[in-house]
């Protein structure tokens, strides 16, 4: 499906200096700084599945997504999408890809949203036959069918993120880039934004490229995740796996009868969080889980036990920091 | 205005000074442009001139010189010049914090458009005068008359961008109540900008038509002042405009404060 | 065609929502050129004859080059924008779509309260050809829908060239401002009143002699115009062929530099 070999992109971004002969310089010559977004990034994304693009701002997530939606020509490397190169045949390769860029629209705002979709498939040249069955289909499964003939200016986010979605789907397209699909958005829409995403790569089998800062995003979508930064490719595999090699850490919070006297424990952090309440920080690579449940049992009388991972966020968060970005 | 916010002011006008002065590919760019506007309008009217017959109020080179001097100060002159950003302010309703602040509005803006209209101008005619003096005749921009003529012209042109600078904030003004700044500032910045001579020069119109530009304020802001330069208008005529120009000024901005007092507390009454 | 069709319509659909706006601007961009044509009269009043040309004669002038601006500012006003359109993102938008970027340009922006101008010069233009007493013909007839048609092609050669502009520097941009506006207000006269240089300049490199000038001179039958010249605005549309190469270079060059 995707086959990305040692992509690189340098930008050329003018130096701005200050003072009028630097400026009367730049008239005639303009300096420029070279930065580099992407250098030597290498993936292979299979038809149907889902990944998680994800790093911090400026890592050259949006480069990338612009290289393999077309917009962007790279320096050197290659990209192969559905057998195209992008930037070479603009035309044929955007006929099957979606994109949703979530900080900007692509509907008209002063019309109802109906009004768009007809614009969008005459763009895309969509048959009105199939056009009718997807737009159905979306309509429903997104639950549209109310907002359809209102004016897009006013649409809530969440309403409108759903409207986005399916305009960027009418065409049906194989590949679908989601660029911070649930940015802004309530608890309630973001649900119904990863429900309606997950049901789509189920059943359409399209696959799905997704941007995000929100872990959550990823938790709930995809397994695989392709981690960038500083241009470089971090980590590209499985979210499991990810957790098996850095995810060590367990917390095991304790609630037993008041009175007795929680027991300290050999490499393990403890802290107290009340009367009868305490909590254990285990590092499973020093210490087994079960070995401090089995103590803990034995010493106390316990009226409830659970044990948590950390969140992704820490994860990644760590992740970042071990490679220094 | 109080004498502890002349400070204020003051720097207030500073910092628009500067950041317009950071554009000086626009300037340059807007140079050029001013320079083929002035070129084209004197081969127009020197086109018309060629048929004329004695009986025209003002010379060619007169006409030129008047020209070449709208070009330099067309900032100076112009109604449709305008600050996105205090229209945005007004039409957003952040002029809520244009209010906390502890100056009299309407000074603070005027100071401010007055800054925005010297820093464009200070860019602008400097090369424009200069490169005009060295053009052929009829092309060529003339020295003034004499120095009284000359000092009266800068006397004229500065009260003549007060003048301008108060009409414009009843532009501003008149958008508290509109919310939309287009059609009033077209509106009234065409027919400011006829009535100022900027499409006809005032000399050329007929007898009718003056009569009733010459009893209206914008001319004040252009035509006086560069009619001065030119000789077109005596030592005698000039005193007169200029006491004209001191009674309109005060004028406007009475009414401009008055006018702009009464919009304020209707915005705040609706909770802005 | 059509999809550029359907983009004109959705964009008229959402500049009616706000109707009464839409028609003060509309007037408001009535009086802006009025207010030209009020000092052109009274410039003829005072002076009689420009050259060697009557009032009526310039009158269609005008009305021509006019008429042709509105129309280009009205529809051509996505490569006017153009700068609003990449800082908006707008374009990256545009380049995911699987169809020409100029169609999508032309239908990112139409702005109808233009229409103003253009209603005034379709009066003005009513008012010259009854004073005139031209000797109408079929060819004087396609010469003068050819001189308004392609004259819109002409302005919107123009404004293409300023948006590719935009692909290097948005500053200082309004230096075109001296071939769109400059240009129509020198066009509305006949050009022969200028300096040679730049009656050249106007009519080879960007060729508003060849839809507004020489054409004129054949539909009022002034001595040394040919029939040929009634077809010239064709051959101004050729202005066209640099423009758009040199559009597509912008665009490779925005692919290849990013925003």
């Amino acid at each position: 499906m995707i086959r990305v070999e040692n992509l690189s992109k340098t930008y050329h971004v003018p130096k701005r200096s200050t003072g009028v002969k630097a400026a009367f310089k730049a008239l005639v010559k303009r300096e420029t700084v070279a930065v580099e977004a992407i250098r030597d990034v290498s993936f292979h994304v299979a038809p149907g599945e889902m990944v998680g693009y994800i790093g911090p701002n400026g890592a050259g997530k949006s480069t990338t997504i612009k290289i393999m939606s077309g917009i962007l020509v790279p320096d050197s490397g290659t990209c192969e999408i559905l057998g195209r190169t992008p930037w070479k045949e603009r035309m044929a390769h955007v006929k099957d890809i979606g994109v949703v860029f979530g900080q900007r629209s692509q509907l008209w705002w002063d019309v109802p949203v109906q009004d768009s979709f007809d614009l969008l498939r005459d763009i895309y040249r969509v048959p009105a036959e199939s056009y009718r069955k997807t737009a159905d289909r979306l309509t429903e499964i997104l639950d549209l069918a109310d907002l359809l003939t209102t004016p897009v200016r006013s649409l809530s986010l969440g309403q409108r993120m759903r409207c986005e979605l399916a305009a960027s789907l009418l065409h049906s397209p194989k590949l679908l880039f989601l660029d911070e699909p649930t940015i802004g958005l309530d608890a309630v829409s973001k649900l119904a934004v990863r429900q309606f995403i997950r049901e789509l790569n189920r059943e359409a089998g399209t696959t799905v490229i997704l941007t995000t800062h929100d872990m959550n995003d990823i938790e709930a979508l995809t397994n695989r995740i392709l981690l960038i930064g500083k241009g470089h490719i971090l980590y590209d595999g499985g979210l499991d796996h990810l957790r098996e090699q850095y995810d060590t850490v367990r917390t095991v919070t304790v609630d037993y009868r008041e009175g007795q006297i929680p027991p300290v424990l050999d490499g393990v952090e403890m802290s107290r969080l009340g009367e009868g309440r305490v909590r254990y920080r285990v590092d499973t690579a020093i210490v087994k889980v079960s070995g401090v449940v089995a103590r803990l049992s034995a010493e106390l009388e316990l009226k409830d036990v659970t044990i948590d991972a950390q969140p992704v966020e820490e994860l990644i968060v760590r992740l970042y920091r071990e490679h220094r970005i | 205005m109080r004498k502890g916010n002349a400070a204020a002011y003051f720097s207030s006008f500073r910092i628009r000074l500067m950041q317009n002065l950071q554009y000086r590919v626009a300037a340059l760019a807007g140079l050029m442009t001013q320079f083929f506007w002035g070129f084209m309008l004197i081969m127009i009217l020197e086109a018309f001139y060629r048929n004329s017959d004695a009986s025209i109020p003002m010379s060619l080179p007169q006409l030129a010189s008047y020209i070449w001097l709208q070009q330099a100060f067309l900032v100076f002159v112009a109604l449709w010049f305008r600050d996105p950003e205090m229209f945005g302010m007004i039409t957003s309703g952040n002029v809520a914090y244009e209010l906390c602040r502890p100056t009299n509005l309407y000074y603070f803006w005027h100071v401010r458009l007055l800054a925005q209209r010297i820093s464009g101008a200070a860019l602008r005619c400097v090369p424009i005068l200069l490169v005009a003096t060295l053009l052929p005749d009829p092309y060529r921009l003339r020295p003034p008359a004499d120095l009284a003529a000359f000092l009266l012209f800068l006397l004229t042109l500065f009260t003549g961008v007060l003048i301008n600078v108060s009409i414009s904030m009843f532009i501003y003004i008149l958008t508290f109540v509109t919310l939309s700044p287009v059609g009033s500032l077209m509106i009234i910045g065409t027919v400011g900008e006829f009535c100022s001579g900027m499409i006809l020069p005032i000399p050329l119109m007929p007898e009718w038509l003056r009569n009733i530009v010459m009893v209206l304020p914008f001319r004040l802001a252009g035509d006086l002042p560069f009619r001065i330069w030119s000789g077109h208008i005596g030592m005698q005529e000039a005193l007169t405009g200029f006491l004209t120009q001191l009674l309109w000024l005060g004028a406007l901005m009475f009414f401009g404060q008055l006018s702009m007092r009464k919009v304020l507390n209707k915005a705040v009454l609706q909770g802005g | 065609m059509n999809l550029y069709l359907r983009y004109v319509k959705m964009v008229f659909r959402c500049q009616m929502q706000y109707r009464v706006s839409f028609l003060l601007t509309m007037l408001a961009q009535m009086l802006i050129p009025f207010s030209v044509f009020a000092g052109m009269l009274l410039l003829f009043q005072r002076f009689h004859l420009l050259g060697s040309w009557q009032v009526d004669e310039v009158m269609l002038c005008f009305a021509v080059i006019h008429m042709a601006f509105a129309l280009s500012e009205c529809f051509a006003r996505g490569f006017d924008m153009f700068a609003q359109v990449v800082s908006q993102g707008e374009f990256d938008r545009i380049l995911v779509r699987p169809r020409g970027t100029v169609l999508q340009v032309l239908g990112a922006r139409f702005e109808f309260s233009r229409m103003g101008r253009l209603c005034l010069s379709v009066v003005v233009m009513g008012i010259a050809v009854s004073r005139l007493s031209i000797a109408w013909n079929p060819l004087k007839v396609l010469s003068l829908v050819l001189m308004v048609s392609c004259g819109t092609l002409v302005f919107a050669g123009i404004f293409m060239l300023a948006a590719t502009l935009c692909f290097w520097t948005l500053q200082g941009l309004e230096v075109v401002n001296i071939f769109t506006d400059g240009g129509r207000e020198m066009a509305q006269y006949p050009l022969d009143i200028y300096k040679k240089e730049i009656t050249r300049f106007f009519t080879f490199v960007i060729p508003f002699g060849m839809v507004n000038y020489l054409p004129l001179r054949y539909l009022l039958d002034r001595p040394g115009s040919m029939a040929w010249h009634a077809l010239l605005p064709l051959c101004a549309t050729l202005f066209l062929v640099p423009c758009v190469l040199l559009w597509r270079f912008g665009v490779r060059r925005y692919q290849s530099a990013g925003s």
